[in-house]
């Protein structure tokens, strides 16, 4: 005899609605806003089982101004430090209460590889079954476009101006992931909006394992990227073509997967779209110095996960899903 | 059963009774003996909770904070620079109104770095939005942690439970522990109706605009006005069932005529009633233990300060250019009172000094030959200090 779920179980409700959006329209994001797409791509992925604690920033801003909310799944924001904590004790708590409905994460760079870091280490230290997602627009863009550590190099924000003494920022964007890979959570991985059938199925993977998972999503912000909405996906795409943001996987913090780039795009296609790298194009040597500088990260990141081959083409969206892998399989 | 257990001990024992299921803390002395009891605890299967052990106390907060809005009573207890540690995320919680019970082994506060008790700790946390509770021995913190399970839960509100640090939480006493099935009888299984549920998804922690931001503060502000029901209907049930009430928000001791009357707040009421015995010649005097610090008891000290003609404030912390934290607020209180007696604010036991005996003789020696002070350090040693400093 077959036992009909409750028609308001999570299992039902997913089913009488097979496109799940957890993060609905309504919200007051910029038109072109990166990380307004990638988390409505994130929940989608998710479905409706699922405790989001979402830190300070834009997104937590543009969806939840009371006493209205774009959210249609259980969300909590407390402040921008605690985020990983938070979704701690949501996990903790729905454990002791039997309970299986997943507990997601979410925050902005500024949240995740500066004020909120200590906590998220710790999270991933006692691999809480928390599937943290980053939304990486390279700086704090909720207070108005200033540096973070996942600002570029030379990236000029109101916080690391241009001037005749500087370039933009001075530091280089963090490796993030490196730490995150030291932690040897069973699975990380880098996405982007460009991609987001990729994105889907690493978030999907995020949360089919059991214990901590890490997604950082480069997420275009037209505001502080200066760039117009229209062209947030081509840029998004540009800085995985160019070598700047390369896709990859991580089991237990080994490289498992890259996504290869058949025709590697030069830096400049990428930084020229964009605003925040204007004054790396002026007649200036200390500006050419730059260039290269961001070009021989480019190389590098080319060099360090193997992008380069003919096996798939990132530009289109089946080559996007056909990720080469080693280690484990999934399903 | 009445056995000798350590003050930390007791207190955890309370706390495994109540059933919570997320414990979260970071190491602090004089707080750690608490979560090391439940840890054991948990580790032995005489609790079934979830031990989160945390980097930081800011984190231990945002942990019991997530654990309760997800529908699991949560504890975490913490001290001094722990407990500053956590203002941001315990505004949040007061704010978000979300049911924890937290308890602060009351320190000192650094700098001067000091290990030592005195309550300038939960003092800070004053306005935080959280009710809070202090505790005179450590019968009464065993108590007050069940009682504060349901006041918490009843008002949706966070409570701190204020013990003092070592002469409370290190102290050998003579301690009845209650029965698991008295907790049960007096503790219903937690339930918060804003729990985070997919099965109803509400967004907590929104974004409130000028327009609706005065309203909520009131509202948080009504709310704990409201807690003093609770409060004082979980003294009054817990004592139908173990036959001791700690007198809910405001205890008072003495004859009602008395002209004389001392308040204080924490553990040194126990020397007070002591010294009292032992100093008849100073006649008929009131002591007043504030219990509720959080919400304040207007009504009941206006009452309890009838008839007298002087009112000694004794505390353990004070507002630096200021004075007095208490003393401030039982002169705001008394003020609308018909009479009120003359108010003398001092500080003494801070950073751990030791709080003897013969404090009282000496406060009402003082106070007899003496205009009221504003405020003033009662146990200074003014020698000690550069003469420009004094
Ligand atoms: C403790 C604290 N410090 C500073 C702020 C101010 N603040 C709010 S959002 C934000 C930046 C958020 O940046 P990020 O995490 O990158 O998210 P984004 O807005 O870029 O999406 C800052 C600095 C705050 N809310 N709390
Ligand atoms: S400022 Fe940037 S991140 Fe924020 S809403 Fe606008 S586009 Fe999105
Ligand atoms: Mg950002």
């Amino acid at each position: 005899m077959s036992v009909t779920p409750p028609p308001d179980s999570p299992a039902e409700l997913q089913r009488r609605q097979p496109v799940f959006r957890g993060l609905d329209a309504g919200h007051l994001a910029c038109q072109g806003c990166g990380q307004a797409l990638a988390a409505r791509l994130v929940t989608e992925a998710i479905g409706p089982d699922v405790v989001i604690a979402n830190a300070t920033g834009c997104l937590e801003v543009f969806t939840t101004a009371w006493p209205r909310t774009a959210w249609r799944v259980p969300w909590i924001h407390s402040v921008f430090a605690n985020t990983p904590a938070v979704a701690s004790g949501i996990e903790a708590a729905l454990k002791m209460q039997g309970r299986d409905t997943r507990v997601v994460a979410l925050g902005g760079d500024g949240g995740t590889f500066d004020i909120g870091l200590q906590a998220l280490s710790a999270m991933f230290e006692r691999n809480h079954n928390v599937l943290y997602v980053c939304f990486d627009n390279e700086a704090y863009m909720n207070t108005g476009v200033q540096r973070s550590s996942s600002t570029p190099h030379a990236a000029m924000t109101t916080t690391s101006p241009p001037g005749r003494e500087r370039m933009g920022k001075r530091h280089l964007k963090k490796d993030l992931l490196s730490i995150i890979a030291a932690h040897h959570i069973p699975y990380a991985a880098t996405a982007t909006v460009a991609y987001p059938s990729d994105l889907r199925k690493k978030v999907r993977r995020g949360l089919a394992i059991e214990g901590a998972a890490f997604v950082l999503v480069h997420s275009p912000c037209p505001l502080g990227w200066g760039h117009g909405g229209e062209l947030s996906i081509e840029v998004a795409r540009l800085a995985v073509q160019t070598g700047i943001f390369p896709l990859v996987e991580l089991e237990r913090g080994a490289l498992v997967a890259a996504m290869a780039l058949r025709e590697v795009r030069p830096v400049t296609d990428y930084l020229k779209l964009q605003g925040r790298f204007r004054h790396l194009f002026a007649d200036d040597p200390a500006a050419r110095e730059e260039l290269e500088h961001l070009q021989a990260l480019a190389n590098h990141n080319i060099e360090l996960y193997r992008l380069r081959g003919a096996r798939s083409d990132p530009r289109d969206s089946e080559g996007a899903d056909t990720v080469r892998r080693g280690g484990l399989r999934w399903a | 059963m009445r056995a000798a257990i350590e003050g930390s001990a007791a207190i955890a024992r309370a706390v495994a009774m109540c059933r919570p299921q997320v414990v979260s803390a970071y190491p602090i002395t004089p707080q750690t003996h608490i979560v090391e009891a439940l840890a054991r605890m948990i580790a032995q299967g005489e609790l079934r909770a979830e031990l989160v052990s945390v980097e930081s106390e800011f984190s231990a907060a945002s942990v019991v904070l997530g654990a309760a809005a997800a529908g699991s009573r949560a504890y975490t207890a913490t001290s001094a620079q722990g407990l500053l540690l956590m203002t941001e995320v315990l505004y949040n919680i007061g704010g978000l109104r979300i049911p924890v019970v937290m308890t602060c082994a009351n320190r000192a506060i650094g700098a001067p770095v000091s290990a030592w008790n005195d309550q300038q700790d939960s003092m800070a946390m004053r306005d935080t939005g959280w009710l809070q509770l202090y505790c005179a021995d450590n019968q009464e913190a065993v108590d007050t942690t069940i009682q504060a399970f349901r006041i918490a839960e009843r008002t949706e509100l966070p409570v701190m439970v204020c013990v003092d640090g070592y002469v409370l939480t290190h102290t050998l006493e003579p301690i009845d522990l209650p029965s698991q099935e008295q907790v049960d009888a007096f503790l219903p299984p937690y339930r918060f109706s804003r729990a985070l549920d997919p099965r109803n998804p509400i967004s907590i922690g929104n974004l409130v605009t000028p327009e609706y931001y005065s309203e909520a503060r009131h509202a948080h502000h009504q709310a704990i006005l409201r807690a003093r029901e609770e409060i004082i209907a979980a003294d009054r049930d817990w004592a139908a069932i173990c036959g001791r009430s700690w007198d809910g928000l405001l205890a008072v001791d003495g004859p009602p005529d008395a002209r004389l009357g001392i308040l204080t707040i924490g553990s040194v009421m126990g020397t007070l009633f002591d010294a009292r015995q032992a100093h008849p010649e100073f006649g008929a005097v009131k002591l007043i233990k504030l219990r509720a610090m959080r919400p304040f008891p207007v009504a009941e000290l206006i009452g309890a300060c009838a008839g007298l003609s002087d009112l000694i404030v004794l505390e353990r912390a004070l507002s630096p250019g200021g004075g007095g934290i208490v003393g401030a607020e039982v002169r705001a209180a008394l003020f609308e009172a018909p009479s009120r007696p003359k108010i003398h604010n001092f500080a003494a036991g801070l950073g751990g000094r030791d709080m003897p005996l013969d404090l009282y003789p000496r406060l009402l020696a003082r106070i007899a030959h003496e205009a009221p002070v504003q405020f003033a350090i009662f146990d200074l040693e003014p020698e000690r200090l550069p003469p420009q400093e004094r």
